[in-house]
């Protein structure tokens, strides 16, 4: 491990934990412009997370250790995720320890246990938010594995770092795999990122709510983390479709300098990304929580089918 | 150059192929006949991009006639069709469509395992689609099996012919001129016929189900 290393790993960390929210408070305003309401400032969720901290945490009598713990699990969990995806340099000391499939292994263990810390307390909602929160996962899993594959397929490779690597490096070629995939990962991460189609991030309309509902009985530094937690894995699904379809201008191992460049280069990605995800979500209306099972399905039949046409296309 | 526009073929192959699917699984019928012309539009695109590749003037011209009648005309008559008719309601299914789906991998599994060997033998550009192609044309017609309802049979009709169009272009590039302007107009032919047809199910039956067809049996 050089410094080198070590230095773009502590960067892409703490860029990672600091943008996050910005990412959301960017997305929020463009999706309040696109519905011409007067849009809420861009640093909203940095106050919103600092009156959160400020405030004191409420627990309920019943709440077991496995309430308090789960933000802080969450948390880290989302932050480790940013931490393995290649976002400024391919160079990072903590990518072999987790590869693709790790990544959303992690993201499972997160959404395990804030299922189980909104069980916990016995509330109907926060179990209603649960079970939903399961159902949307266990389908959008095996979507996103599929996914990776289709690019680990490409670049003969699981490890994040390896695939930006292969896929921006060698010349530029278009792959009808990358582009199913491409689809089949958007329809993922709205579904995953609690979005509009499947979720809507703005309401407490008690009926529809999957991602409030499991949120609910938490108050003060505990909602802090998990909001916080939230912005982080937007953060972290927008970084995986970049490093999946748009690889270029992510610094290489043996350029470190290249990552003065990458910063800006992520960011304007990511303004486009956050625009371009307020606009699917302005443009589409929420359904019925019966047909996530077959949006869902599609995504995976998708991503199959990119699958298959690379097996089909490659010889 | 060459090699990034096969790829850019392959690519458009891989949006017909979504696009067919997207059909299989589209519930209204509005949308139905936009993804129709959507699908229209990517093949006029591969076919003038194959027809640039090879250098082969006629393609321009089959593609210009599959501008005209897939993209402008038939999605017109088929608008026209449903507004006189006044369906805009959702599509029935036979058979609920995330089955409709899962049948429709398979199909998709099956036309790229036959159409693998081909594929090998043959020297053309983009000779890799043609089992996207067989797989157009095999999941629309499993969409004109699953649907109760005539209008959505007849997209899934033309969508075949789209794929059938495509698998010409990029295995073979294209058919002679006769037959490409010939089975156009057979097309065109077709899809007014039927529009007639629509009309005179529906005065006999009151509805366009044409389950209703099987009491003309006679015992």
């Amino acid at each position: 491990m050089t410094w080198t290393g070590f230095l773009s790993q502590f960067l892409e960390i703490v860029i990672a934990a600091a943008l996050a929210p910005l990412l959301s408070g960017w997305v929020n305003q463009w999706r309040a412009w696109l519905q011409n309401r007067s849009a809420p400032s861009l640093l909203q969720p940095y106050r919103l997370l600092h009156k959160l901290f400020n405030k004191d945490a409420v627990l309920s009598n019943n709440a077991s250790p496995l309430f308090r713990t789960a933000p802080y699990l969450v948390f880290s969990c989302m932050l480790l995720a940013c931490a393995i995806i290649p976002t400024l340099s391919t160079d990072l000391p903590l990518a072999p320890a987790a590869d693709a499939i790790a990544l959303v292994g992690l993201f499972a263990l997160a959404r395990v246990f804030i299922s189980l810390a909104a069980m916990d307390v016995g509330t109907a909602f926060g179990s209603m938010g649960a079970r939903r929160e399961m159902l949307i996962g266990f389908l959008a899993e095996p979507a996103l594995l599929m996914v990776l594959f289709s690019a680990s397929l490409i670049s003969q490779s699981t490890s994040l770092a390896t695939i930006v690597e292969t896929l921006s490096q060698r010349e530029f070629a278009i792959y009808p795999a990358l582009a199913l995939a491409g689809v089949a990962f958007t329809m993922v991460s709205l579904a995953e990122n609690a979005r509009v189609p499947v979720d809507n991030p703005a309401t407490h309309l008690e009926l529809t709510m999957i991602h409030e509902a499991l949120i609910l009985e938490y108050s003060g530094r505990h909602l802090a983390l998990i909001e916080w937690a939230a912005s982080l894995k937007l953060f972290a699904y927008s970084c995986i479709g970049l490093a999946l379809f748009f690889p270029w201008g992510v610094a290489r191992a043996q350029a470190p300098v290249e990552m003065l460049l990458a910063l800006p280069v992520l960011m304007g990605k990511l303004a486009l990304g956050g625009f371009l995800l307020a606009l699917l979500e302005t443009l589409n209306a929420k359904m019925r929580i019966f047909r996530v099972p077959e949006y869902l399905g599609t995504a995976f039949l998708l991503s199959v089918i990119g699958l298959l046409v690379h097996l089909l296309l490659s010889h | 150059m060459t090699e990034l526009l096969t790829q850019f073929v392959n690519l458009l192959g891989a949006v017909l192929l979504m696009l067919a699917f997207a059909m299989t699984a589209q519930r209204r019928i509005l949308s139905l006949i936009y993804l129709f012309t959507l699908q229209g539009a990517t093949l006029v695109l591969s076919t003038a991009v194959v027809g640039y590749v090879t250098n082969q003037p006629h393609l321009y011209l089959s593609a210009a006639v599959t501008a005209v009648l897939k993209v402008v005309l038939i999605p017109y008559l088929l608008h026209r069709v449903i507004d006189r008719l006044g369906i805009r309601s959702e599509v029935e299914t036979l058979i609920n469509i995330p089955t409709t789906m899962l049948i429709g991998i398979g199909v998709v599994i099956f036309s790229f395992n036959l159409a693998k060997p081909i594929a090998q033998l043959s020297t053309t550009l983009a000779g890799g689609t043609l089992g996207i192609a067989l797989a157009c044309v095999l999941l629309s017609f499993l969409m004109m099996i699953t649907r109760a309802k005539a209008v959505p049979q007849v997209i899934g009709f033309l969508a075949m012919e789209n794929g059938l169009f495509f698998a010409a272009t990029s295995a073979t590039y294209g058919m002679p001129m006769v037959v490409e302007l010939g089975i156009a107009l057979d097309v065109l032919i077709g899809v007014l016929i039927l529009g007639v047809f629509m009309f005179q199910i529906r005065e006999q039956f009151d509805s366009l189900d044409i389950r209703n067809l099987e009491k003309l049996k006679e015992d």
